[in-house]
């Protein structure tokens, strides 16, 4: 195959183009990759909340963490939202140990 | 650094757990509750922590606690500022309804002089009946709408049925009902259950540390708390109810409060008012 000038400089022309795509394609997979992980992370996290709530003891910083989430994924920084569903769902699970864990705990402070 | 992990390091949440459980002993868990002989028990703490306050003044919270607040308080009570919410309450108390009743029909004596018997546990309903809930309860059964358990008009109310019975002592009776019981001890845990991200109970604050300081306020000791409810407080810059008041307990310790005049917060109403039993009542109140 004869490379002539016209089909050269046609050719270099497109590279930037290909890399452009390429590029798009690799942040809109992260963009889904970290779309899915909040979804995943939120969903934990409301699950915990959800048992907290069923022991009459959810935390303020909880829902805040929550509704952080939410915003931020509103946003579409889907890793702000995750890392922040995740922060919710490990302060859900510490106010879960804590209602659990003072079923029996309170009487240690008991006035007798 | 993540602000839970000030409070909880997750990786020795269950050995803590486990020298919790560990540290209890079996044989308390079934103790049934006897509520004479631990109020008795609870007053006994406070005069022992305070032996130069009188009994009957723990019913004014950090005043009876702090010579220099004593002195501040006695100031202000010269001209209250629970008065304009007294005033309110006294003319709530008496207007109307659109039936033609008010609320003075709804209670014994007219609703005058009572205000030391209530919290009481109703033995028909099998639940704790709070000052507060009959004020709704005597508005639902005349057609009127629910007022706010945390607004100005309830407060103005219950400040106006406390002032009527100053001076009286408190009169809280748990029947010979099992269920009445099970709400005295439903609220003695609520008391001392830690909760929120801090980790406090009500008992932190209110047993452990009354007469500290937390940050600027002087803790209030429990022995009478609830003697000189509702309150005007400062903070606020409002007169609260007990429902406001439990409310802002819980969110000061980042938990999220209950639905006012829950279960839990009628239970708790009720204990903590069984175990000042004796001593006067004194709202409305004022506080820092």
């Amino acid at each position: 195959m004869t490379v002539t000038a016209s089909t050269a400089s046609g050719q270099l022309f497109l590279w930037p183009l290909v890399a452009l795509s390429l590029v798009g394609c690799a942040a809109s997979a992260n963009a889904a990759g970290s779309q899915s992980d909040f979804e995943t992370a939120y969903a934990a996290a409301d699950a915990a909340e959800q048992e907290a709530g069923h022991l009459r003891n959810r935390w303020t910083v909880t829902e805040t963490a929550l509704a952080g989430a939410r915003k931020a994924a509103g946003e579409g920084d889907f890793d702000r939202a995750r890392d922040m569903a995740r922060e919710a769902e490990a302060l859900a699970k510490a106010s879960v140990f804590q209602a659990k864990s003072e079923k029996e705990a309170w009487k240690n402070l008991e006035i007798r | 650094m993540r602000s839970w992990q000030v409070f909880w390091p997750i990786s020795i949440l269950p050995a803590i757990a486990a020298l919790m459980v560990l540290s209890v002993p079996q044989a308390f868990a079934d103790d049934p509750p006897d509520p004479a002989a631990e109020a008795k028990a609870f007053r006994d703490y406070f005069i022992h922590k305070f032996s130069d306050v009188k009994l009957e003044n723990f019913v004014n919270g950090p005043y009876s606690l702090n010579e220099g607040m004593r002195r501040q308080w006695q100031e202000i009570e010269q001209f209250p500022p629970y008065e304009f919410s007294l005033e309110k309450g006294k003319e709530l108390f008496a207007r109307p309804f659109t039936n033609g009743k008010n609320y003075g029909d709804c209670f014994p004596n007219h609703g005058i002089g009572i205000r030391q018997n209530y919290p009481y546990f109703d033995t028909k309903a099998g639940e704790v009946v709070t000052l507060e809930l009959a004020l709704n309860d005597c508005r639902k059964a005349n057609g009127e709408p629910a007022i706010s358990y945390l607004g100005d008009d309830m407060a103005a109310l219950t400040a106006y049925m406390a002032f009527t019975s100053r001076g009286k002592p408190f009169d809280i009776k748990i029947p010979d009902d099992p269920r009445a019981l099970d709400a005295y001890r439903n609220g003695k845990r609520y008391f001392y259950t830690r909760r929120g991200q801090l980790n406090f109970s009500c008992a932190t604050c209110h047993v452990q540390y009354p007469g500290e300081r937390l940050r600027a306020e002087v803790l209030a000791p429990a022995l009478g708390i609830l003697n000189a409810m509702p309150i005007y407080r400062s903070e606020w810059g409002s007169m609260g109810t007990i429902s406001r008041r439990f409310a802002t307990c819980n969110s000061q310790t980042r938990g999220v409060p209950l639905e006012p005049q829950s279960q839990e917060y009628r239970d708790l109403e009720y204990y903590l008012s069984y175990v000042s039993n004796g001593l006067p009542i004194s709202g409305p109140g004022a506080r820092p």
